[in-house]
């Protein structure tokens, strides 16, 4: 190989940015093509970096805009290269149209989304409203709820994204500065293991396979859209939430790290729960064990896959719990939450009496604070107690002004 | 185009151009070619023609202008001398005539309903250059 090697130490203090740079590093990708925006910039920047210090051997294209960036991702993958980038808010609202095309195109794109708040009013801090944005798109979506998954989950998407029999692109969420600014202390793996587990590309029907012409990006109309989207559905519901868990269980035994499309957290006797996304599942983990304490049994779970939507599973976890909050970081726009809507859905003709309510919170970088939590947990072993919901099904958390509740 | 179902199709917005590998793809003729029918090469596109070229090959001196200019590839050459239009695939731009430098031109485009015989018989003669 052409590059050195990193020797990293066991233990690696590092932000979410740079663990998920670190991890384009080791995957070996071969093309970067990206326009900087806070909070993601450090990510592709990494790469640049890496590559300018010959530690990767890869192709670096700045270009002019997000919209160029994913098209110029979508161009190399179409080409046959490991490919990723990165980008938040404005920036992934620019390179919405292009995320339908990298995934209808069947191509393996890792993209990091570094969750920001979306204008207007500007903002460059926390919430899931692009995460939201996109969460139709046909991309896959994991959710890192601190730098080491940030870092872990770059390197499981490559290995989901290019089985064969999933070629779609993934997103890896994290949390705007409050992960991709945070150093933490990473186990990363070495170069060795971590290039080892998500393996050699394997190109499939790539551009340059000479011998193989192949026509990308094609146009069909009323003959033909419905089955390539059916396809992609049916691929999406039907294969890739097995090939998450395959890949799920080959990381923990090469790391020792256990991951799940949900990750429960005192949920086996829990009577009321928060469910919950990015770095709130961590505020909600030590809030659950301290109302523990005060004999109200709290469980918290954390939406690792957003897309395909863990519904079964998530209907399994929470038919026996009494109440269950679900915790949207992201405007509803004149509906309920998306968390809302989901669970709503997963729980909607089953036996399951649980008792849901949804809340808006952490617009625009807004805390999310312990007392939230032990006030939401309090409301909701008031909901189990008195057996039916005691306020409206739609509130906000942490906003100033007169009490909003809607639904 | 077959009406495939949903799970009958390889995936992603991607279509082949040859049924199996081609290896010498630039040593041999699009008539010899292996094309799918998703190939552009296999549909006719000659209903999207309101004129088309006729080729005259007493004038043509084969400076190939024709041939390099046409958008679509639709100037059949062999051996560097201009034999025809793949009528097929020409779009009646009217490119190649432009382009013709012979006098009178050797390439002229005619309504679609002319037929080669008559438009060849009243082809235009050398116009005299103004002095």
């Amino acid at each position: 190989m052409a590059f050195d090697k990193l020797e990293l130490n066991e233990t690696e203090v590092w932000d979410g940015n740079h663990a998920a740079a670190q991890a384009l590093r080791q995957a070996q990708v071969d093309v970067v093509s990206a326009y900087p925006i806070t909070p993601s910039t450090a990510i592709v920047e990494g790469y640049a970096k890496f590559k300018s210090d010959n530690l990767v051997e890869g192709e670096f294209v700045m270009v002019e805009s997000e919209h160029a960036a994913m098209s110029g991702c979508i161009g190399a993958a179409a080409a046959g290269g490991r490919v990723a980038t990165a980008t938040a808010s404005q920036g992934l609202a620019l390179m919405a149209e292009t995320l339908y095309q990298a995934s209808g195109m069947r191509l393996p794109i890792v993209l990091n989304i570094v969750n920001r708040a979306l204008a207007a009013p500007l903002n460059v801090n926390c919430d899931h409203s692009d995460m939201y944005m996109v969460r139709d798109s046909g991309w896959i979506q994991f959710d890192a709820f601190n730098p080491q998954e940030a870092y872990d989950l770059n390197l499981i998407a490559f290995k989901v994204a290019e089985d064969h029999d999933v070629r779609l692109p993934v997103v890896v969420n994290q949390d705007g500065f409050l992960t991709s600014h945070t150093a933490q202390g990473i186990h990363p793996l070495s170069d060795d293991d971590a290039y080892n587990f998500v393996g050699e590309y394997k190109p499939m029907n790539d551009m340059l396979d000479f011998e193989n012409p192949v026509t990308h990006g094609v146009q069909t109309e009323e003959d033909w859209h419905f089955e390539h989207k059916a396809r992609q559905h049916s691929d999406t519901m039907n294969i890739v939430p097995g090939k998450i868990d395959e890949v799920f269980a080959e990381f923990e035994k090469l790391s020792g790290r256990k991951y799940s499309q949900l990750e429960c957290y005192n949920m086996d006797d829990a009577d009321v729960a928060v469910v919950c996304m990015g770095t709130s599942v961590e505020t909600a983990r030590e809030v659950a064990l301290e109302m523990r304490e005060k004999g109200i049994k709290a469980g918290v779970v954390g939406i690792r896959v957003l897309r395909p939507f863990p519904f079964a599973n998530i209907a399994e976890v929470l038919k026996d719990i009494k109440a269950v909050a679900a915790l949207d970081r992201s405007a509803p726009g004149g509906a309920a939450g998306a968390l809302f809507n989901e669970i709503a859905g997963a729980l909607f003709n089953t036996d399951s009496k649980m008792l849901l309510s949804g809340y808006i919170y952490g617009l625009g970088g807004r805390d999310l604070t312990k007392k939230h939590l032990v006030d939401l947990y309090t409301e909701l072993q008031a909901n189990a107690d008195a057996g039916k919901l005691l306020t409206q099904q739609q509130q906000f958390i942490g906003v100033r002004g007169p009490k909003l509740a809607f639904l | 185009m077959e009406n495939n179902g949903w799970n009958e199709f390889e995936i992603g917005a991607m279509l082949r151009t040859f049924d199996g590998a081609i290896e010498d793809i630039a040593g041999t003729r699009q008539e010899d070619r292996n094309y799918t029918q998703n190939s552009s090469f296999t549909a006719s596109v000659a209903d999207w023609r309101l004129e088309k070229p006729v080729f005259n090959k007493d004038y043509c001196i084969d400076c190939q202008f024709c041939w390099v200019y046409c958008p679509d590839i639709s100037i059949i050459s062999r051996d560097k001398k201009v034999i025809g239009v793949d009528m097929d695939h020409c779009k009646g731009c009217g490119i190649c005539v432009e382009v013709c430098p012979t006098n009178p031109k050797s390439l002229l485009m005619f309504s679609e309903q002319t037929d080669e015989e008559s438009a060849i018989a009243g082809w235009p003669t050398k116009e005299d250059k103004e002095k």
